[in-house]
């Protein structure tokens, strides 16, 4: 009889993608309920908070154009360190990575103006991921050779760019009148152009964006597709194991940060050449930092990163707003620093779900069984 | 040179002292076998609550009481800010990298949203910091007086003793042995009737309260405010690099703290020697960072690293 079958449905924690998406936005939600408490403790509204930001992230053309083109940086650092993370590898060096390619890119575009427009930025593309890709090989090397913690290493690294950067822009670019900065980088040179900011209302909206999803497709491909990608993934789970299986560990830690260099090298080009047109010396670029709590809340899945990255990006870019309602723009940083602590803790909230929903359906089971009798 | 000498040693036991603050929390922690990647966050919080409160209370209660109960906040916001990194590495047994990251990047924002409401520019700047003064009898020795004992802040005592302390306690006490202990092998001293979290807890605590102490060492000695841009140009970053080069031994990172300190002036010097004036600022100012990646590659070939650290219990 049809009533006496059993149907068995798979517990929705066990779907993988459910799982992670549930405690992503726990996380979130947690975030913003500490960020609400501290909006609170200064004596302010969080709800009006909160909704200024989404206000100001996406209320007309040009708040969506900017808050895509801010967003773009975070998808290309959310996939470096995402990239670094499934070989096992913590690279918070992605600020210096994008200072590198940035500068190396923006250097590139003032001094080469006669390659036609499409051979252009793929040379652009590749000065800024080479250069990218070099400062996230050497914390790399340095590790796999010489067992230097990565964090440490490219912390150091992001110093020693911060301090070339100092340098280079007042020798190579620097703008006559203005010392602190680089010359602006003219549209032509840069990623801008002028029919895409004709679309979205003059906003800073580039093609950056479609490099960037370029590069979640590809790095979606060579962690699923090719034995590289797994051979990386058995280093991050196990590095004993893939090393009893013949996979050759230290190579695998030194091409995984170099491609997660390039990333980063590449968000710098966008940040550098397509969001903004300068070179600021004594700033370093918070992206960097920001990246990995898009890379953690993106579970470091390719398309996590790229939803999460624009979640984080609505942030940033709506917090401008703030000020008008007297809350420092501060609170976002905040807050993302929160939601990274508790995806540090995603194990307690993953138990705390199957807890809940296991005694869910055990309820749904005795309320059947009643019913039955 | 002799004049070069008597600029340089001074100024690099004062950059040294913050650092070794910070080497030494990181030690206790790491002993007690949690993994301490946020001195910089708590060293950056403690300058941040040393300014605001020096800022608001140099003026009620006075210019020297003000430091002291300046650096007393300092050790109270830390230990604060560590709890969170210490509920989520022993309790929660969170990735403790990611945590303290986290710890990272709240501390940066969290000091930047008070610094806002508080000053309204994100600066706190301090109206004079610890004077320096010639210690009595001990100064009038010839060479050594000079270097070391002249024009020096009580700060750099207070923390050298704090380090003789912790020498102390960590290697001549049971507390220490047990501390040492549950960072090596955690089951063996659990088996033996420790408590091997509360002794974790007090790691971790212990390298809030002293990277908290040299947060505000920097706020009172050279740097005299609290930066909302540069923060602490990733010193606590420095100072865990001096820990591995010390081998997690305390007489070790008096030494590599001390070096670091010395690569820091010599990055700070151009302005003081004018020799190193026609090389670029930048070059100088990223020297400490390239030391302490070859301080780094030479001393990882015998790396005594806690056996348990960042291992959840």
């Amino acid at each position: 009889m049809a009533k006496n079958t059993v149907k068995i449905k798979k517990p929705l924690m066990e779907i993988p993608f459910i799982k992670s998406m549930i405690v992503s936005l726990t996380t979130v939600l947690l975030g913003l309920i500490v960020g609400g408490i501290l909006i609170i403790a200064i004596g302010k509204n969080p709800i009006e908070g909160f909704q200024k930001i989404v206000f100001g992230a996406v209320s007309n053309t040009r708040r969506v154009g900017n808050t895509i083109a801010y967003a773009t940086q975070l998808i290309l650092v959310g996939l470096s360190v995402a990239f670094a993370f499934k070989t096992g590898l913590f690279n918070i060096g992605g600020a210096g990575q994008m200072l590198m390619g940035g500068l190396m890119a923006s250097i590139w575009a003032h001094n080469v103006t006669f390659l036609p427009q499409p051979i252009y930025y793929l040379s652009l593309i590749l000065v800024a991921g080479i250069s990218g890709a070099i400062w996230g090989l050497v914390p790399g090397l340095l590790k796999a050779k010489f067992n230097v913690h990565e964090v440490v290493g490219t912390i150091m690294f992001n110093w020693i760019a911060y301090w070339i950067v100092y340098d280079a822009v007042k020798v190579f670019i620097v703008d006559p009148t203005i010392i602190v900065k680089s010359k602006p980088i003219p549209m032509q040179q840069s990623l801008r152009t002028e029919w895409l900011a004709s679309i979205t209302q003059h906003s800073y909206f580039n093609i950056g964006f479609f490099i960037a999803i370029i590069a979640v497709v590809v790095i979606w491909f060579i962690l699923e597709k090719t034995t590289l990608g797994f051979n990386l993934k058995a280093v991050g789970s196990n590095r004993y194991c893939a090393e009893y299986a013949g996979i050759k560990v230290n190579r695998s830690i030194v091409i995984s940060m170099g491609i997660a260099g390039c990333l980063a090298g590449l968000a710098g080009l966008t940040y550098f050449l397509g969001f903004s047109n300068i070179m600021e010396i004594g700033k370093s670029p918070s992206e960097g930092f920001d990246g990995i709590a898009v890379a953690l809340l993106g579970n470091s899945n390719p398309l996590g990163v790229f939803i999460s990255a624009l979640f984080f990006g609505m942030l940033k870019m709506g917090k401008g707003s703030l000020t008008a309602i007297g809350i420092p723009t501060e609170i976002a940083d905040t807050i993302i620093a929160i939601i990274i602590y508790f995806t540090a803790t995603s194990v307690i909230i993953q138990g705390f779900w199957e807890k809940i929903i296991k005694k869910h359906s055990e309820k749904k089971l005795l309320k059947q069984a009643k019913e039955e009798k | 040179m002799w004049s070069v000498i008597q600029i340089i040693v001074p100024s690099a036991i004062a950059y040294s002292i913050p650092l070794l603050m910070g080497s030494l929390g990181g030690l206790y922690s790491e002993r007690s076998g949690v993994t301490n990647l946020c001195i910089e966050g708590l060293m950056l919080f403690g300058c941040f609550s040393a300014a605001a409160s020096i800022v608001k209370l140099q003026p009620i209660i006075g210019f020297n009481a003000g430091i002291v109960v300046g650096i007393l906040v300092a050790i109270v916001c830390s230990t604060l800010l560590s709890c969170l990194h210490a509920f989520a590495s022993i309790n929660l047994k969170a990735d403790q990298t990611i945590s303290g990251t986290a710890i990272n990047m709240l501390s940066t924002a969290l000091s930047l949203y008070m610094a806002q409401t508080i000053t309204g520019s994100g600066n706190i700047t301090i109206t004079r910091g610890i004077i320096r003064y010639n210690i009595p009898v001990l100064s009038k020795i010839p060479v050594i007086g000079k270097l070391l004992f002249s024009q020096t802040y009580w700060t750099t005592w207070v923390c050298l003793a704090l380090w003789a302390l912790s020498w102390f306690l960590l290697y001549k006490t049971s507390f220490g042995l047990r501390l040492r202990a549950c960072g090596e092998h955690p089951s063996a001293v659990a088996s033996a009737g420790v408590k091997v979290r509360k002794m974790r807890y007090i790691g971790v605590l212990l390298s809030g309260a002293l990277s908290g102490i040299g947060g505000a060492c920097i706020l009172v000695t050279y740097a005299g405010e609290y930066n909302a841009g540069s923060g602490i140009n990733g010193l606590g970053f420095l100072a865990v690099a001096a820990l591995i080069f010390g081998q997690w031994k305390p007489l070790g990172i008096l030494g590599s703290t001390f070096f670091f300190g010395l690569c820091m002036t010599i990055g700070n010097v151009s302005k003081v020697i004018p020799a190193f004036a026609n090389i670029p600022s930048g070059m100088l100012s990223m020297f400490p960072y390239v030391a302490t990646l070859i301080a780094l590659i030479l001393s990882s070939k015998k790396s005594s690293a806690p056996l348990a650290s960042g291992q959840p219990f």
